[in-house]
């Protein structure tokens, strides 16, 4: 147990961050907003039902045949890279990770980082090691621009400030950016945001992003973007870094214009996001920029457990793109914070548990109302809802030998199981359930009026004094 | 043992399950037709518009002209070009006699980064190719033709041949076969660089140019 105790526990203040934004209306009207904006748009681009589902399908396949091959793809890409001159790192830990990264940036003497926007360096937590080792590291994503001015953590993997309004943010860059003056104006505000990173692009030391899709046969980095900071990010400073999970690999090119459709349209409602920026290789002898030096590091950080399940590693079809966040009935009302994770929403129930281990995520998967909206939704059709009662059987179950997955049982209450099982028991005898029900409408004066979570906000339950099958009896 | 070794142990330990490969070719035959050049033009514009890029009909001897005009008509009196190129050639041997500055990209960028970020209104690249399904641009920066030529000014104008606009992004892989060889970096461009940060509310320029203007040759639409 020891060492779990130490880390950063998600789960715990879960009830109390989502009660907060519960109770905030302009929150709540910010989440409701941007996800029902989100739902209109993808719905969109989709008019065909039959074109959806067989494009998903083939996602699913695409996914699944090079999840399927995965070690041989990870060494084809890694020589195909080498190949074309990018450097390849591997990591088992966000601690190596940061530590290949900090080495980069000190053989560099780098003093400045620009980021383009990469979920799984916030999952690493660069910008925390940057800041220790006393480099500069800048989100230039204006929505990661804007949340971290804040202090903040994204609330949403694809709009990381859609926890703010517009006035916030004009305040927030009013404060905190020399020589702003108060504007509310979102044009206004966007071109401050562009003023202040261009400088930073310029001088930047080293441009950091993440990687949309890896492919194998050709060794490129291909990323998806509207904004431009992330070809800024990958382009303008002397040296690039890429980092990404070891599941993004496929095979072929050709893999690749069935995924980017489904992403941008899942994600944003997009038919196609303004920039695709395939990188194959750094500066070449005769060409006037790109980055001289190109790194890929690639992470493991609990992927491999979720892969060595055949279940589980369904996981790791995700290509990013948010659409079960966006219809999710629970993350709609609580936001991307009260989680606690990296990855809100659905998609982090389910990965949130291998990245962390189930000691610090017991109870995330409880945490859906299982209606089905995010495995309806899912562009690669990954059974969400099933890996939900999958991990909550791996937290609850007793603690046993060999677990799929770290900190099996750690949900597990003896007294929580003894309930269940008794409960099963009683409904699978008909004696015994009638003997139960006989005893609970004679005493059912004896239950207690506080019923934990249940009178929190309702009146506490109570056998009625007669049972239906009295009734039924007495009518003949 | 390095990390590389354990993640890889790791992965091959794990059950081994084989999946068919995805029939991905036969996928767009069946969803996505095949259309005339006219057509291909016609959506390839209506998409790349809707996305807020200036589109203009010119020909091959008409487009220094209508160049000309978008320039005067946004008051740019400086452009960016490849001298290496014929389009760059002639943009410098046409251009500069009418007021235009055209300054060549010809030395490396860290001779010049200050003034490419600082002091280029507008750029003046070609694309390889377009792609009709999205709206979308081609670009294969080379050595003449660098990689921010097409990110940095704040109008980027680009030269597009009508005749090599494709159905799909997946035909222009398959026809032009990029699965054998790809540049240092290959980028598809679908309008003017934006943002919808804040409150969902979809703003033009982020950090990339801010109007993106199209001159399509050729088009018979």
């Amino acid at each position: 147990m020891s060492e779990h105790n130490l880390n950063f526990m998600p789960t715990e203040g879960f009830r109390a961050r989502a009660k907060d934004v519960v109770e905030n209306p302009f929150l709540r009207q910010s989440f409701r907003g941007a996800m029902d904006f989100l739902i209109t748009k993808r719905a969109a681009q989709f008019p065909s039902p039959e074109e959806l589902e067989t494009l998903r399908t083939l996602g699913e396949q695409i996914r699944q045949y090079n999840l399927g091959k995965l070690p041989a793809l990870l060494l084809q890409l890694e020589k195909n890279l080498i190949r074309n001159g990018i450097q390849v790192h591997w990591a088992e830990t966000p601690d190596e990770a940061n530590a290949i990264i900090l080495g980069i940036c000190k053989a560099h003497s780098a003093k400045l980082m620009v980021k383009g926007k990469s979920m799984v360096s916030e999952e690493i937590e660069l910008n925390h090691a940057c800041e220790a080792a006393g480099i500069d590291a800048m989100e230039s994503d204006m929505g990661e621009y804007i949340v971290q001015l804040a202090g903040e953590k994204p609330s949403h993997i694809i709009m990381p400030a859609i926890h703010k309004t517009k006035e916030e943010i004009a305040r927030l860059f009013n404060e905190k950016v020399p020589g702003v003056d108060y504007t509310d104006n979102v044009d206004e505000l966007i071109q401050i945001g562009r003023r202040v990173l261009r400088e930073k692009f310029l001088v930047a030391d080293i441009g950091l992003s993440g990687v949309n899709m890896a492919v194998a046969e050709t060794g490129t980095l291909c990323l998806v973007e509207n904004e431009g900071n992330g070809r800024l990010s990958t382009t303008a400073p002397p040296v690039h870094i890429a980092i990404t999970g070891i599941e993004k690999v496929v095979e072929k090119l050709a893999h690749v214009p069935p995924l980017l459709s489904l992403l941008t349209r899942s994600a944003t409602g997009q038919n196609i996001s303004t920039y695709f920026n395939m990188i194959s290789g750094p500066r070449q002898p005769g060409e006037k920029d790109g980055p001289t030096e190109v790194h890929l590091v690639l992470l493991d950080n609990g992927r491999t457990q979720a892969y060595a399940d055949e279940q589980l590693r369904k996981t790791l079809q995700c290509i990013r793109c948010g659409a079960c966040m966006n219809h999710c009935p629970v993350y709609t009302r609580i936001g991307g914070h009260a989680y606690g994770t990296t990855y809100p929403g659905p998609i982090g129930k389910i990965i949130s548990p291998h990245l962390l281990g189930l000691e610090a995520t017991a109870n995330m998967a409880s945490a859906s109302s299982m209606c089905g909206a995010c495995g309806e939704v899912c562009p690669v059709k990954i059974p969400i809802p099933e890996l939900l009662m999958r991990l909550r059987e791996e937290s609850y179950s007793a603690p046993h030998a060999n677990p799929a997955m770290r900190g099996q049982g750690a949900g597990y209450s003896r007294l929580i199981t003894s309930v269940w099982r008794g409960w099963a028991a009683v409904y699978r005898s008909p004696a015994l359930y009638g003997v139960v029900t006989w005893l609970g409408s004679r005493f059912g004066r004896l239950m207690p009026s506080r019923q934990g979570a249940w009178t929190s906000v309702r009146v506490p339950l109570r056998p009625a004094p007669k049972r239906l099958r009295d009734m039924l009896k007495e009518r003949g | 043992m390095s990390a590389r070794d354990r993640i890889l142990a790791k992965l091959n330990a794990a059950p081994v399950l084989p999946k068919a490969e995805p029939d991905v070719a036969s996928w767009y035959e069946t969803h996505r037709s095949q259309e005339s050049a006219a057509d291909k033009a016609s959506r390839f514009r209506s998409c790349i518009e809707l996305a807020h890029a200036e589109v203009y009909s010119v020909t091959s001897a008409s487009w220094l002209q209508k160049l000309w005009e978008v320039l005067s008509a946004k008051q740019i009196g400086k452009l960016l070009v490849a001298p290496g190129t014929p389009h760059g050639r002639q943009a410098i041997d046409e251009l500069s006699p009418s007021g235009i500055e055209c300054q060549g990209y010809d030395a490396p960028i860290e001779d010049w980064k200050e003034e490419m970020f600082h002091d280029i209104p507008a750029s003046l690249t070609s694309a390889r190719c377009a792609i009709a399904e999205t709206g979308t641009l081609v670009l294969w920066p080379d050595a003449d033709e660098p990689r921010l030529m097409s990110l940095v000014p704040p109008v980027h104008i680009v030269l597009l041949d009508a005749s090599s606009i494709h159905n799909t992004f997946y035909e222009v892989m398959q026809r032009e076969g990029w699965a054998n060889g790809l540049p240092t970096n290959a980028l598809l461009i679908s309008g003017p660089s934006k943002t919808a940060d804040i409150q969902v509310t979809l703003a033009y320029g982020a950090h990339g140019p801010k109007e993106l203007v199209v001159l399509l040759i050729g088009d018979e639409a």
